[in-house]
């Protein structure tokens, strides 16, 4: 399974930051979309960068009060790892989890498509052997002897 | 406010597309606790069950099995089926929306992914769609020919739509006699010339997406020898990591099975099935005559993107492969719906978690949603549908809940039904389709087949009694 069927899903957007927005702004947009991270993006909309709420943690403990004004630059996680929208779900997932990414920033020539947290990729790949259960269990057992049937 | 969902007023919801999405969907619909709602479930094709019919292979009779649990569906008394209605011709999706709480589109991926090389068109180059439509026997595609005096055939992909071309191919006239194949299909077959089958592959075999079963299926053909190039099956050493490091003991399995069958000799059968990796088609070659004459081949390797995801770069290396008859099987996609809004770049419509969004403000749409392929694009199982579909039910319940449908000016099931059959008046009921599926199995049985396939929709009408023309 390709991760564009991900991201097929999500709409459109993607919430992102530019790097010389205050934290201040970006935590406002973390808290409205009820997400964990911000794609930061140059003014040609390329990934440069990402902002997550441990970036933003770590930097509190550190800074306490000046953190709300400091610019999303100061703060961001450079060097990225990005998707493209062909990788295959199993690997995305096996190299999230190994190098401890939550949010995978997907790019087409080089623009921003989409991205997708660990959380995605967890019910598509639930999603995946579930589907592949039920379709087994019905082939060997058939339709009455489910329990999921009965419930 | 009397929001929709009771026995006096139930919630009406409208499902485009007859297909195991609509059906989980619907089932998902009907087990809500405390909710009333009546389904009318349309279908551009006479029949139901979507690509179960039109798409799984015939000699997959097992896989085909699940249907007795989508009858279970329909046969809730809340449940109508309205039949050959293609919604945007004979009733639009306004209409719909005029008559329903609630519409979901599950329309599926209608069409196939183009190869996008020079040659793609000629003569003899075919969406391998289009042969499993036609050897299904779906109405619209009965007509189709295809060149099987041709003697060699490549295949382009290796999913399992690839797979099941190359096995409709290699069977023997008598193993695809077994099966509810259509008629017109088994006998241009029978006559079929092909004796080289060619599966192509532009990654490794660690990579192919066929499953270890339909692999093993192939060895075991009657009259077709399977057999792989051996150093093509061998693993680069980015495979061989990416192996070790995932533990992935069923594609440890395949490539065993792929190595296996590169060691096989020819048993001297009439047929012979190569399976080839690492190559990507860059031309079709034209034979002279506008005509398919081969496949020129780019030889591929394998590199990791930043995520480990192992990719084909060609590496300069040509190789022309002479066939007469090309089938590409690269990918489905799907039709936009007039009036609903498409996702151009993923072929799907637009939606977040199966609410559909308003193409401008990119907000949901009220009382529209979508699920299946149409809704993430074509990957998974039948089974993959069900936790989707579950997905954007629970989004219709989230919406009900906080008074978001549409408020129709004509709630009424006789109203949708009287306007629907003054508009086809060769709608087909479930009952009705009930009725063929005796009349198919009854005559499956007079031939010791599973089925015989009913491929005209004028038989079909024929066979209810409903024999004048049709419109």
């Amino acid at each position: 399974m390709m991760i564009s069927s991900l991201l097929a899903r999500k709409g459109v957007r993607v919430v992102t930051v530019q790097p010389d927005q205050p934290i201040r702004q970006a935590l406002a947009l973390l808290a409205e979309h009820n997400i964990g991270a911000l794609v930061v993006v140059d003014p040609g909309a390329r990934p440069i960068g990402i902002l997550s709420e441990r970036d933003i943690v770590r930097a509190a403990v550190r800074d306490e009060q000046a953190i709300f004004d400091r610019p999303v630059s100061a703060l961001m996680t450079r060097n990225v790892i990005v998707g493209v929208p062909q990788d295959d779900l199993a690997s995305v997932g096996a190299t999230m989890t190994e190098k401890r990414i939550r949010h995978l920033p997907v790019v087409e020539q080089g623009r921003l498509v989409g991205i997708i947290s660990i959380g995605d990729v967890m019910k598509a790949q639930r999603d995946q052997y579930q589907g592949e259960v039920d379709t087994l269990q019905f082939q060997l057992i058939g339709e009455q002897d489910r329990p999921a049937a009965r419930a | 406010m009397n929001r929709p969902g009771t026995a006096r007023a139930p919630l009406r919801v409208a499902i485009v597309g007859a297909g195991p999405t609509g059906y989980y969907a619907a089932d998902a619909l009907f087990r809500q606790p405390g909710l009333v709602v009546e389904i009318d479930m349309y279908d551009r094709v006479p029949t139901p069950y979507g690509l179960v019919r039109a798409g799984v292979a015939p000699d997959h009779q097992k896989i085909k099995s699940v249907t007795a649990s989508f009858d279970k569906v329909a046969a809730n008394p809340r449940f109508r089926f309205f039949g050959c209605v293609d919604v945007g011709r004979h009733v639009t999706v306004d209409e719909l929306r005029a008559h329903y709480h609630m519409v979901l589109y599950t329309t599926g991926a209608q069409t196939d992914r183009r190869m996008g090389i020079p040659g793609e068109d000629l003569r003899n180059s075919h969406p391998a769609t289009e042969f499993v439509a036609w050897y299904n026997g779906h109405p619209d595609y009965r007509n189709l020919t295809f060149d099987l005096s041709q003697e060699r055939a490549a295949i382009v992909g290796v999913g399992n739509v690839a797979v099941d071309v190359a096995r409709i191919l290699c069977r023997t006239p008598e193993e695809l006699a077994a099966t509810d194949i259509a008629d017109h299909a088994l006998e241009a077959l029978r006559a079929s010339r092909v004796r080289e089958v060619y599966l192509l592959g532009r990654r490794g075999p660690a990579q192919a997406a066929f499953t270890n079963p339909e692999l093993k299926e192939l060895g075991e053909l009657a009259d077709a020898d399977v057999l792989a190039v051996p150093e093509e099956v061998e693993l680069d050493d980015l495979s061989c990591a990416a192996l070790e490091r995932s533990g992935d003991r069923a594609t440890q399995k395949k490539v065993e099975l792929l190595q296996a069958y590169a060691r096989r000799r020819p048993a001297a059968k009439r047929r012979r099935l190569i399976l080839r990796f690492l190559v990507s088609p860059v031309e079709v070659l034209d034979d002279g005559t506008g005509a398919v004459g081969g496949v020129r081949l780019v030889r591929t390797k394998l590199y990791a993107t930043d995520t480990g995801t192992l990719q084909p770069k060609p590496t300069g290396e040509f190789d022309d492969l002479p066939v007469g008859l090309v089938f590409r099987s690269v990918g489905y996609r799907g039709v936009p719906l007039a009036g609903v809004p498409f996702n151009e770049q993923w072929g799907v419509i637009l939606n977040e978690k199966g609410r559909v969004l308003d193409l401008e403000r990119k907000e949901p749409v009220v009382g529209e949603y979508t699920a299946g392929w149409i809704k993430r694009g074509p990957t998974g199982v039948i089974g993959t549908n069900k936790p989707d579909a579950a997905e954007t039910v629970a989004c219709m319940m989230e919406d009900l809940a906080q008074d978001r449908y549409l408020r129709p000016a004509s709630a009424s099931r006789d109203a949708v039904e009287r306007l629907v059959r003054q508009r086809q008046p060769h709608c087909l009921s479930y009952a009705d389709w009930l009725r063929l599926d005796e009349v198919e199995v009854a005559r499956g049985r007079e031939a010791g087949r599973p089925r015989v396939k009913f491929t005209r929709i004028d038989d079909m009408l024929a066979a209810l009694g409903r024999g004048e023309r049709r419109e």
